[in-house]
């Protein structure tokens, strides 16, 4: 009787077919968990920040702190330069965040465990750090691909090896995220319908396990956006401050 | 009994496994493109409305309360240095005062002492010099009388034995052969009588 694994990545449609020109863009349950999770960190963020207290409250600590970890971490991965971009780079870390965590409540929809989403906000970052790279240096970013210290017969197989790493990031960085999220979530629901198959005699193990896996992909999930956010810094870096 | 029912019921689970990992080869939802434009579309909805609202609203006011809160602590570490250092100020101050004030207590003291101790010296010394000639003085007297006695006990002596001589003999004795018997034993005896 247990589920297959994967219906719980699967999208329907809430609601009527939306469609614009040749285009679907009905409202999915994805859909409702975007509008959510974005709905979620708005509020929290806004309570956050609507009084000033010297001494803040709990939900005040609470967006505070949230700011001060990712400003730090944008300062020490990315440097000053990166101030104009703490914006982004907060939303993409709370939206992620919040989808990650939004997906660990049972019977919800995990929005980033789907491969087009995280390509889509992997993409926009792989243009915008390429464009923000040549609006600062110019075809002087170029460089990025030859690093110095080479010897020049390597110095071809260099370049393309560069150019291929570079081209992937988007790619590396969608699929990371995506995997580990379905990865997370197919493994809770084999799991799960163990402890339904084994029964009262034999389901305790599997459920001791699902038990252990669930807080596993908390974890997994806050690491999740943790990484995505840090590894967007890096390559603003490499965009920001050219080091080779 | 337990154990062969978990034994069985565990593979038939693996059965049952088998066929979920079948079911799970029969895709993704995740490849299928059907939903992908509507996904595409509300993810740019939501990130953009999400991104728009925290960078031009939520942001710069958590920035600011936390530029503030900073600005503020910084003010009242700043306020709290100042007072320590102007009680420190004070406090050296007073100190310095209180060493002053002793210094010059113990100066009027020592003045005071050595005043009275000049005082008590000359009021001493006026003493003294009263002493020395009182003393003087009855020496003075003493040796005069001293110097008189023997002539007085010579007469007192002369005197009684004229008049015990008349008591005795019933006659008068003649005053100067009396005195001559005197100065005479006196002279012969004077040193043991007068111890000069």
């Amino acid at each position: 009787m247990a589920a297959n694994p994967m219906t719980q990545f699967e999208v329907y449609r809430i609601g009527p077919e939306i469609k614009v020109g040749a285009f679907d863009i009905s409202f999915t349950n994805a859909s409702l968990f975007m509008v959510i999770s974005s709905l979620a960190i708005l509020i929290i963020f806004n309570l956050g920040s609507k009084k000033n207290s010297i001494l803040p409250n709990k939900i005040q600590l609470l967006a505070e702190l949230s700011y001060s970890f990712v400003s730090k971490m944008i300062s020490d991965t990315a440097g000053s330069k990166a101030k104009p971009y703490f914006s982004f780079i907060f939303s993409l870390f709370m939206f992620v965040l919040f989808c990650n965590m939004f997906g660990m409540i049972p019977y919800t929809f995990t929005v980033t465990s789907h491969i087009i989403v995280t390509f889509i906000l992997a993409a926009f970052i792989f243009i915008g750090v390429t464009v923000i790279g040549f609006i600062k240096h110019g075809f002087g970013y170029l460089k990025l691909f030859v690093p110095s210290g080479v010897p020049i017969v390597l110095l071809p197989l260099i370049v393309v090896i560069e150019i291929i790493s570079y081209l992937s990031r988007p790619i590396s960085l969608s699929v990371r995220l995506f995997a580990n999220m379905m990865a997370g979530h197919t493994m809770m629901k084999v799991f799960g319908g163990f402890v339904v198959s084994l029964g009262i005699v034999g389901g305790w193990l599997p459920l001791s396990f699902s038990v252990a896996l669930t807080g596993l992909e908390i974890l997994v999930a806050f690491l999740q956006a943790y990484v995505f956010a840090i590894l967007t810094c890096i390559y603003l870096n490499d965009a920001l401050n050219l080091h080779h | 009994m337990f154990k062969k029912l978990f034994l069985y019921s565990l593979i038939a689970n693996f059965f049952f496994a088998k066929k979920i990992f079948a079911a799970k080869s029969g895709g993704m939802p995740q490849l299928d493109p059907e939903f992908w434009i509507s996904q595409i579309f509300w993810l740019v909805l939501t990130f953009g409305v999400l991104y728009i609202v925290l960078s031009k609203l939520i942001l710069p006011k958590i920035s600011a309360n936390l530029e503030l809160r900073k600005s503020q602590i910084q003010e009242n570490i700043e306020a709290a240095e100042k007072q320590r250092e102007s009680s420190e100020a004070k406090l050296k101050e007073f100190d310095g005062i209180i060493l002053k004030s002793k210094i010059e207590a113990k100066n009027i003291f020592k003045d005071s002492r050595e005043k009275v101790i000049k005082n008590i010296n000359s009021k001493k010394e006026i003493l003294d010099n009263q002493i020395d000639d009182e003393i003087k003085k009855a020496e003075v007297e003493i040796d005069t009388l001293r110097q008189s006695a023997p002539e007085k006990i010579n007469k007192i002596a002369v005197v009684t034995s004229a008049e015990i001589l008349k008591k005795l003999i019933g006659a008068e004795v003649n005053n100067s052969s009396i005195s001559a018997i005197v100065d005479d034993l006196v002279k012969k005896n004077g040193d043991k009588y007068y111890g000069h």
